[in-house]
């Protein structure tokens, strides 16, 4: 039989997709209790008992200094960050994306300009963005927009370039205006691309919140990660690195039955 | 223990990205390994590194000493504490609540100098520091400037209650100063001097308040030193001719500050001001004398007190005597039987006594 036709059995697949885990957590018991062996105050693979405590601590126990719990109050404030970077960043991408797809004066004008906007480095522009913006949430929601948005902008624009010509035509010859075509041919049809695209960002968006809370912020989950690296406090860092996955993958997954739920016609695409 | 050794490998080349080894077993050796960042009490090394003071000393006592340049300080001490290399320069703060609470038993090889005016904390519309109480303050959390800032707020009876802190990158407080948002800040050299030339800017404190608190040092891992003293007396002798060659009035002088200036970023004319505002000891002896000294005792004894307050002296501290402390007089601040963080004058003696 031929390796690509093999037959697994529910059992198998199951013990596969979880060894992956177990290997990996495996590997960091023997890594930790090594370590630990040798300096029982090591940071850097920090035993379970103490990431158990960490996370007590952050979760479950109010600050000694505000009373705040601070991994929700944190969870809470890079959401807010997040979800206006990304509402916004969405919202960009269908208008500009579809009118970049259906009018060709807007694609003159505004095409090179974005695909230009969508290889800036926007990092490097933090110190502008900072001055300019100020050190509060704009900039933060900023940061996340501009290292988002263009890109799914360009995403949507080309799916909509993308739509057979036919359709257009065949509407055409109905009598549908520019607006009633975007309204009932275009848009149905780039709103699930629009959202596959916007589960594609949740990981660069992450990594722009986690860069703007870096520099300046009073709470955040980036914020707390680079706080406590100060100290070398892995034992912080793995719950907060788990945490930002969980919340990651969560929204990736209801984003996805979104889709589903709301564009049934659209097929599974991505089954994972 | 040969067995946790193999799986600590095991576990180490399994993850890959970790990339460093376990801290090293006591053993004499040949190579050492050592890292250090941008400051100015710290350029010596770079300079003594690029000009082969550190291959003359390092061949004189027959061993090699490797010095890594690293864009960023807490990396730096992070690498320390897990191992990657045998000496790092920080300031006695980060060294008791880095390494040493991370269990790595750390001594202080050479006192470099202490700040007397490159942390500075700076307020606008407002005439002095009492004009704080009330306002958002930008500042490194947890680093020497937050420890600044407890002191001066402690000089004019108030309390971190009365601010609210923020934590800022330092690349950005100069840029951070000029937003209309940022009213006070903490800070420390070359953004100090940047942010004094700015129209707004008023200092209302800075580290020649609190002279002698802020302590640049190199310090290595007790157990290294321990085993192999050559490694301390080099880096002694490297110190000691880098020191003496950047103080002194000559054109060899100049040309050093020039080279560190343009190296940290600045020029010959900038660096001479942050230098003005160190209390650099080329002099071994004078070095010796500030070690020893009472007041050395009663500056750890405010910072370990700071880092209790904060968190930071170990998870599970109960009290500011969790780490011990040894002075150069075998005083032990502390808990006697946990000694992480040492003071040692041998070397800077040995150099004092021309005896290198």
């Amino acid at each position: 039989m031929r390796l690509i036709n093999q037959n697994l059995s529910p059992t198998t697949t199951a013990a596969l997709k979880f060894a992956p885990f177990a290997a990996l957590i495996l590997i960091y018991l023997l890594g930790s209790a090594a370590r630990l062996a040798e300096n029982p105050n090591d940071k850097l693979l920090p035993a379970l008992s103490s990431i158990a405590r960490a996370v007590d601590l952050m979760a479950f126990t109010p600050d000694r200094r505000t009373g705040d719990y601070l991994l929700w109050t944190d969870t809470w404030s890079s959401l807010k960050r997040l979800g206006a970077g990304l509402g916004i960043s969405t919202a960009l991408a269908l208008i500009v994306g579809i009118c970049i797809g259906i009018l060709p004066f807007f694609r003159a004008f505004f095409a090179p300009f974005v695909s230009f906007v969508s290889m800036v480095p926007p990092l490097a522009l933090l110190p502008i963005l900072f001055i300019s913006m100020g050190l509060g949430e704009t900039s933060k929601i900023a940061l996340i927009v501009i290292g988002v948005a263009p890109i799914m902008i360009r995403d949507l624009a080309q799916k909509v370039l993308e739509l057979p010509r036919e359709q257009i035509v065949k509407a055409e010859t109905l009598s549908a205006s520019s607006w009633l075509i975007a309204w009932r041919i275009v848009l149905p049809q780039a709103l699930p691309r629009l959202l596959g695209s916007l589960r594609l960002q949740l990981g660069p968006a992450f990594l722009f919140l986690i860069a703007a809370e870096a520099i300046s912020a009073d709470s955040g989950l980036g914020y707390r990660i680079f706080l406590v690296r100060r100290y070398l406090s892995m034992d912080v860092i793995f719950p907060y690195v788990a945490w930002i996955t969980f919340l990651a993958a969560t929204a990736d997954f209801a984003l996805d039955r979104l889709r589903r739920r709301l564009f049934p016609w659209s097929g599974p695409e991505s089954g994972t | 223990m040969t067995l946790t050794r193999r799986m600590t490998f095991a576990a180490m080349a399994a993850f890959g990205t970790f990339g460093m080894a376990a801290p090293a077993v006591a053993q004499e050796q040949t190579a050492f390994k050592v890292a250090w960042s941008i400051y100015v009490g710290w350029m010596p090394w770079g300079y003594a590194a690029d000009n082969g003071i550190v291959d003359k000393w390092a061949d004189k006592y027959g061993i090699s000493i490797e010095v890594t340049q690293f864009n960023d300080y807490v990396e730096s001490i992070n690498q320390y504490t897990a191992g990657a290399y045998d000496a790092v320069t920080l300031t006695n703060m980060d060294g008791l609540s880095i390494p040493s609470a991370g269990g790595i038993d750390t001594t202080a090889v050479i006192v470099g100098d202490f700040s007397d005016g490159n942390d500075a904390v700076f307020i606008k519309d407002g005439e002095t520091l009492a004009d704080i109480a009330g306002r958002d303050v930008n500042l490194v959390e947890f680093s020497v400037s937050h420890y600044l800032l407890a002191r001066a707020l402690d000089s004019v009876d108030l309390s971190e209650r009365d601010v609210k802190v923020i934590n800022t990158a330092d690349p950005d407080m100069v840029g951070a100063f000029q937003t209309p948002d940022v009213t006070a800040l903490v800070t420390w050299n070359p953004m100090v001097s940047e942010i004094a030339l700015l129209p707004n800017a008023v200092k209302v404190f800075d580290s020649a308040q609190i002279s002698g608190e802020i302590i640049d040092l190199m310090v290595a891992n007790t157990q290294v030193l321990a085993d192999n003293p050559k490694f301390g007396q080099a880096l002694a002798g490297i110190w000691y001719e880098t020191a003496t060659l950047m103080t002194s009035d000559s054109a060899e002088g100049a040309a050093a500050r020039a080279a560190m200036g343009a190296a940290s970023g600045t020029d010959q004319a900038g660096f001479e001001a942050q230098m003005a505002a160190t209390r650099l000891f080329a002099d071994p002896a004078e070095a010796v004398g500030f070690t020893t000294s009472d007041a050395l005792g009663d500056t750890m004894n405010l910072v370990r007190t700071f880092l209790f307050d904060k968190g930071l002296l170990t998870p599970g501290a109960t009290s500011e005597d969790a780490i011990g402390i040894a002075l150069p007089d075998g005083t032990i601040l502390g808990d006697t039987s946990n000694v992480k963080f040492r003071f040692d004058t041998t070397f800077m003696q040995m150099a004092a006594d021309g005896a290198l």
